[in-house]
């Protein structure tokens, strides 16, 4: 299909010309907001590998002459460092495992069974999207002291796993499959359970990766949940422990930068490395209601 | 039972979602509603029917939190939402990879946690040494505190966002703008329309479903403002940047009244559920090609 791509390319070379410059001036113009929004993470890292004397230095230095390790030093010396690390890639992980398996079973009953109250129950899951997390925040926190889930792994992983959103793409994409690739498996004598994991499941990868990697980062990433279900130093994840770190010494800016790099490496290469999911995934759920 | 026999596969399938959704999110938002009714303490928990909300009525650190968000939402979701057409529009007729890098480069500080956007800001921000009143000095004005002047410190915060966000709002735009068939582009050429027309007769009136859900989603999202609060204000200076969620998050978790807490999380919920609302009234009308 021919798409509006095209409109900007006009046959005949004055009109390639004028293109070409009207071209310029755009990537100019783009390139400079680009600039400005990946300022701040250039001056976390040019901050973070400064040597610690130099980092308050006036006027700054846009490029650092000297290179140091001497604020990450700093960082991997505080006791907790480590066991916040383990703690978020246990969260996350688990986190995104779980979510995987209990939204594409449910995803899979919601686009392929017919049962009572199907849609009932979907408009509930896609109903709840809309509540702000702040409004069930109270009562999961009392409910989580009742289970005697706080500051436990539990506590940060449980919740996070029952969020409807992945079960409501899993829904979309699953409606996609055709149906006779189901009844094949039927005929073939496949248990239910069976179509699920080797029909359904293999065909339904790209969303799987969609999902997941949204997981992975918004668990990686969050802060209120973890900030109020935990209570001891031990039990902190990296992003609530480097908001401790930012409160007990606010001025220690090399040490402080050397942490959000840090904390910002992991989702910096997972962002990379799948970022042909984030730019199309994005898309998979948000729209086609 | 006859019928539900034979749909168990799905009741079996959606369970394990279900169940966990069912103790994590429908209870919470019921109990939210019954908590809000309560003089909920540590060691106090009685019945005072609308106590709470008469006592909102009256806080005016309340009213002081519902405008600054109010502010803050209408602020940035503008600025959001302009930033991301403008760049979508420059940047979607260019050759795909040039496009690709763009939208990865806006994205990048889109997967950064906002713990760690707020760290990098106070550093930016920071009155003697930070690299924005360097910036300020070099074009002949005075330093300046920004985040702790009541004048400047919510508008601070608007801006890190501003100049910080938009990313997956772009994907969204240009993914929208890719599925407007051609020949309206054509047509709209044929009969003399400039490209700038074209822009606000075709792609804009096209684009109504893809703003309208970021517009709805971007209110909600910074109606929530929390972490960049937490770590980089307080809700100070004198409740400059007190924001709704703040505000629960302070009266729940360090005054330890969770019956007023919920009752403030009840009313956000009100506001942000009637935003969403007036917003599909007033731009939900359907789109045909």
């Amino acid at each position: 299909m021919l798409t509006s791509a095209q409109a900007g390319v006009a046959p005949g070379r004055v009109r390639i010309r004028r293109v070409r410059v009207g071209e310029a001036i755009a990537i100019a113009i783009v390139a400079a907001l680009a600039i400005m929004s990946l300022m701040p993470l250039y001056w976390m890292v040019v901050t973070a590998i400064k040597q610690p004397t130099l980092v308050m230095k006036m006027p700054p230095e846009w490029f650092p002459r000297q290179l140091s390790l001497a604020n990450f030093r700093d960082l991997f010396a505080r006791r907790l460092l480590g066991r916040w690390t383990l703690n978020s890639a246990i969260v996350a992980t688990s986190v995104t495992v779980a979510q995987l398996f209990v939204a594409s079973l449910a995803g899979y009953a919601f686009a392929k069974k017919e049962f009572v109250g199907r849609n009932v129950l979907f408009w509930l899951y896609v109903g709840s999207m809309m509540i702000p997390g702040q409004v069930t925040l109270i009562p999961r926190y009392i409910l989580m002291a009742k289970f005697r889930f706080i500051n436990t792994y539990w506590g940060l992983i449980l919740p996070s796993i029952a969020a409807p959103f992945g079960v409501f793409l899993m829904k979309q994409f699953m409606q996609t499959l055709p149906g006779e690739i189901i009844d094949a498996g039927k005929i073939d004598g496949a248990s239910e359970f069976g179509i699920y994991t080797r029909l359904v499941l293999p065909l339904s990868k790209p969303a799987l990766a969609v999902l997941g990697i949204f997981t992975f980062v918004s668990e990686w990433n969050d802060f209120l949940w973890p900030l109020v279900i935990t209570n001891s130093s031990e039990m902190r994840t990296l992003q609530v422990g480097l908001a401790m770190l930012q409160e007990e010494v606010p001025m220690a800016f090399g040490l402080l930068m050397a942490g959000a790099t840090y904390a910002a490496i992991p989702i910096t290469i997972v962002f990379l490395a799948f970022q042909r999911y984030f730019l199309t995934g994005l898309t998979v759920g948000a729209l086609k209601g | 039972m006859r019928r539900l026999y034979k749909d168990r596969w799905g009741y079996a399938f959606i369970a394990p979602s279900f169940a966990l959704f069912a103790v994590f999110f429908l209870v919470p938002v019921v109990w939210g509603g019954y908590l809000s009714l309560l003089d909920y303490q540590v060691f106090n928990k009685e019945w005072v029917g609308l106590q709470n909300y008469r006592e909102i009525a009256r806080d005016s650190v309340f009213w002081l939190s519902l405008r600054n968000t109010a502010l803050y939402t209408l602020g940035l979701v503008p600025l959001w939402l302009g930033k991301a057409l403008v760049i979508s529009a420059l940047i979607f007729p260019l050759a795909k990879p040039i496009q690709t890098f763009f939208k990865g480069a806006f994205y990048l500080p889109h997967v950064t946690s906002s713990v760690i956007i707020s760290m990098v800001w106070l550093w930016i921000f920071n009155p003697p040494f930070g690299l924005l009143n360097y910036i300020m000095e070099l074009l002949g004005f005075a330093p300046h505190a920004w985040l702790g002047d009541v004048r400047t410190a919510l508008l601070s915060i608007i801006l890190m966002q501003v100049v910080m966000g938009g990313g997956s709002s772009i994907v969204l735009i240009t993914a929208a703008m890719g599925s407007i068939p051609y020949h309206l582009y054509e047509a709209a050429y044929l009969d003399g329309a400039t490209k700038t027309q074209a822009f606000f007769r075709v792609t804009i009136p096209l684009l109504r479903p893809t703003i309208l859900y970021l517009l709805v989603t971007g209110t909600i999202s910074s109606f929530q403002v929390f972490t960049n609060v937490y770590l980089m204000t307080q809700g100070g200076p004198q409740f400059s940047t007190m924001t709704l969620v703040y505000l629960i998050y302070d009266t729940a978790f360090k005054q330890f009244k969770f019956g007023l807490a919920s009752a403030q999380a009840v009313v956000l919920f009100a506001i942000v559920f009637a935003l969403a609302i007036v917003q599909f009234k007033f731009l939900g009308q359907e789109v045909e090609y």
